[in-house]
């Protein structure tokens, strides 16, 4: 997975993507640069707009205006291509759940075009990093929110993509398998690939990432490194700072004992 | 509380209705037809007044009977059962047992064929205004042969809720139990309709089901009307016991689907294991079949589907020794093949979201359609095949096999290919995956009916020029004829097959994020 030497094009560059859903505008005019083998954190409160841009970034949704380039290829102009370059980890999209882990895993593996015997190997190799191979035989439907998620994680890498999306890949992941899983990441960006994870546990993107974006009401507030958007405070701090809304109420009455 | 449930269940139904136009107007076409219907039987019973007791008791015991039996069988069937008020999701709150059934009864008599089957049973008051007594019991066994209709359909449902929450019900085995409930209608009917050959038998089976739960409440006003007292008691306490346990047995499962949500019994299989990927060939399109194939086993939604298989042929069977020919009986291939290539037309929308992944891994149109209709006709030609060559071999009718298969060929080909480009159009609200398959998704109903009868009808427009062929082959006797059929069922078919699928793959590359955002609001609306 090294970096093919002359490799000038962003691994995501996001140019004024726009989505409404009716009267909402959900993601207005959002530009955003990925660089190659940066480990990118995008931030923002529920309703940011942060899954919608990562649907249109990754093929799942249309945007109303807008591009979406992969390492230089259009998504929406040549989706096959665009799309096989990344992986993509959704959230709020089911799995095929009536298969079995490793099934599932190798279905993905398939869709990609991979060869019978190369899919194995990696569906193997994928089900002992992710400490999974216990349950590669239980149908998904039976699986923890946890392990449901480290076996999307697992669908994601299959093809060794050079870009991986992952929209929340932490939730409800205990605490152990996200540290595993961190350490995969990290490795996966020391040997040239690319991340792009939304979150919103800010301490979480503050440790592993080096880049991040915080996106608020469909814009991008500020991006940069980590510690050119944090300066002198912590993310969590600057995150609040810029985008508002905090309260320091105690609640209503009658929910006081 | 009960109140406040009612007008939650019409909430409901208002907000659905908002989110689409075309859900409105399917839901305004619906009540018409319902209202034409409605409209046909109060005037037939009004004319019933003047009929003799006897034909009009016959009547109106034998329609009063299909009415139950309907309530009971059509939403395991056809539409599924509506679950706007789903107890599984008033489980949070604490509601009496007893509230909770009243309400969901009153829910089931306030829906659109509640409010119906009330105002045709009200209407049997106008059949015995010849004799007061008669009228004013039409009106009480009358409401509570609505509530059998109502209760009865919420007892099927529960049952088959509580059952289902074991996963080993939910597969395969959980619709096969279903199919003798089915067959047991037309078993009936057949059998009667055997046992005498003339309408002579049809007062006589009125009788008898007049004693059966089915019957007991209808014919309660008839026996008034003569003054048979002592059978009228009778049959009103048959009635109501029937209603009393329907209601024990809809308590006792509901009270167990409430404390057993769907349970994980966890099936395992070992490492390295991976079923039918490792069988079928490994591209995306086999990935693809590997995977609906694996569903049609594993997914009672699609199992549900085989459930036509067997009752298709016991069907012709009856219909066949009735007109006392075996032609009915040999067009079960062709049937089956019709029925079954129909049942993956809205495909993607049992995938729901997880459709998402062929969009993300970028599979092409063409590879999804193919694995899709390769997955069918796995499944599909072998049974079309045994309903082609038995049915002709049980009535040693040699000569019309060429032209069977034609007609086979032309319905499941052409099928495929409609499918293939309708299960890239449509999306319908349909149970999620682990749901109970026979509950309606919220919303469902019109729309699913609309869709499913366009998509019948082009299916049925595609066979045309086989069934003509068939026709003229059987009306001439000509084998030349019969031989003819074949060869336009097959190469016709392949036409329409390699047409579905090259149009419904280039509609999925074109529109599949429109599709999977469709799927989404879909989601959100269950």
């Amino acid at each position: 997975m090294s970096i093919p030497a002359g490799e000038t094009q962003p691994a995501l560059q996001l140019n004024r993507l726009t989505k409404r859903f009716g009267e909402k505008v959900a993601v207005d005019d959002l530009s955003l640069t990925v660089p190659v083998g940066s480990f990118y954190g995008l931030v923002g409160p529920n309703g940011a707009g942060k899954t919608t841009t990562l649907s249109m970034a990754t093929g799942l949704l249309r945007p109303d205006a807008g591009q979406s380039l992969v390492h230089g290829v259009d998504m929406w102009h040549d989706p096959i291509k665009a799309k096989s370059l990344i992986g993509n980890l959704s959230d709020g999209v089911k799995l095929f759940d009536r298969l079995t882990g490793e099934q599932l895993v190798t279905y993905n593996g398939l869709l990609f075009g991979l060869e019978r015997a190369e899919v194995a190997e990696r569906v193997a190799d994928l089900l002992k990093l992710l400490d999974l191979e216990e349950a590669a035989g239980t149908l998904v439907v039976d699986y923890s929110a946890g392990m449901t998620k480290k076996i999307a994680l697992a669908c994601a890498l299959v093809h060794a993509p050079r870009l991986l999306v992952l929209d929340e890949p932490f939730e409800s992941v205990d605490p152990v398998s996200a540290a595993n899983i961190r350490d995969i990441l990290t490795g996966y960006v020391q040997n040239g690939g690319t991340v792009i994870v939304s979150s919103h546990v800010m301490d979480l993107v503050q440790r592993m990432c080096d880049h991040v974006a915080v996106v608020a009401a469909g814009r991008v507030l500020v991006a940069g490194t980590v510690d050119e958007v944090r300066g002198s405070s912590t993310l969590e701090d600057r995150f609040v700072e810029l985008v508002g809304g905090r309260t320091h109420a105690e609640g209503p009455e009658w929910l006081r004992r | 509380m009960v109140a406040t449930l009612i007008a939650l269940r019409f909430l409901v139904l208002r907000n659905s209705l908002r989110r689409s136009t075309w859900q409105l107007v399917a839901t305004i076409i619906g009540a018409l037809y319902g209202l034409a219907i409605l409209g046909l039987a109060v005037v037939g019973l009004i004319f019933l007044g003047f009929a003799p007791v006897d034909l009009a008791s016959t009547i109106l015991i034998l329609a009063g009977s299909a009415l139950i039996l309907g309530w009971i069988l059509v939403p395991l069937v056809a539409f599924g059962i509506e679950q706007t008020l789903d107890p599984a999701r008033l489980m949070v709150f604490p509601l009496p047992m007893n509230k909770l059934l009243v309400a969901l009864t009153l829910a089931g008599v306030l829906g659109v064929p509640g409010i119906i089957t009330s105002i045709a049973t009200l209407a049997t008051v106008a059949t015995w205004l010849r004799s007061p007594a008669a009228a004013v019991a039409a009106v009480i066994s009358g409401a509570v042969a609505v509530l059998i209709c109502v209760v009865g359909s919420r007892t099927v449902a529960a049952l088959s809720t509580s059952l289902s929450s074991k996963r080993r019900f939910r597969e395969l085995s959980g619709i096969l139990i279903f199919i003798p409930i089915i067959l047991l209608g037309p078993l009936i009917a057949g059998l009667s309709q055997g046992i005498a050959t003339s309408a002579d038998a049809l007062p006589g089976l009125a009788r008898g089901l007049s004693w059966s739960p089915l019957g007991a409440a209808w014919s309660v006003p008839a026996d008034v009307a003569i003054g048979d007292w002592g059978p009228a008691a009778a049959k009103f306490a048959i009635a109501l016991a029937t209603l009393a346990l329907l209601v024990v047995v809809w308590r006792w499962s509901l009270g167990v689907a409430l404390v057993t949500p769907p349970s994980s019994s966890a099936k395992r299989v070992a490492k390295g294991k991976t079923g039918l990927f490792g069988v079928l060939p490994a591209t995306p399109a086999g990935a693809i079949a590997a995977r609906s194939l694996t569903y049609w086993r594993r997914d009672p939604r699609y199992a549900r589907q085989l459930i036509i298989v067997p009752l298709v042929p016991v069907l012709l069977w009856f219909y066949s020794n009735n007109i006392g020919s075996p032609v009915l009986f040999n067009l079960t291939g062709p049937l089956i093949a019709f029925f079954l290539a129909l049942g993956i037309y809205a495909d993607i929308s049992y995938d729901g979201t997880a459709f998402a992944a062929h969009i993300a891994d970028g599979v092409r149109g063409i590879d999804d359609r193919l694995g899709r209709v390769w997955a069918l006709a796995i499944i599909a030609v072998p049974l079309v095949v045994l309903g082609t060559v038995v049915p002709v071999a049980l009535t040693s009718s040699w000569s019309v096999l060429p032209l069977l298969f034609g007609l086979a060929a032309a319905a499941l080909l052409g099928g495929f290919g409609v499918v293939s480009i309708s299960s890239a159009r449509i999306i319908i609200p349909v149970p999620q995956a682990g749901d109970n398959p026979f509950k309606s998704a919220p919303g469902a109903g019109f729309t699913t009916a609309l869709s499913g009868f366009a998509t019948w009808g082009v299916s049925l427009l595609l066979v045309l020029p086989a069934t003509v062929l068939a026709v003229l082959s059987l009306v001439f006797d000509s084998a030349l004829l019969g031989w003819l059929t074949l060869v336009v069922g097959v190469v016709l078919g392949t036409v329409f097959l390699v047409l579905g699928l090259r149009i419904g793959g280039a509609q999925l590359d074109r529109a599949a994020p429109d599709l999977l955002v469709r799927l989404k609001s879909q989601r959100s609306a269950a």
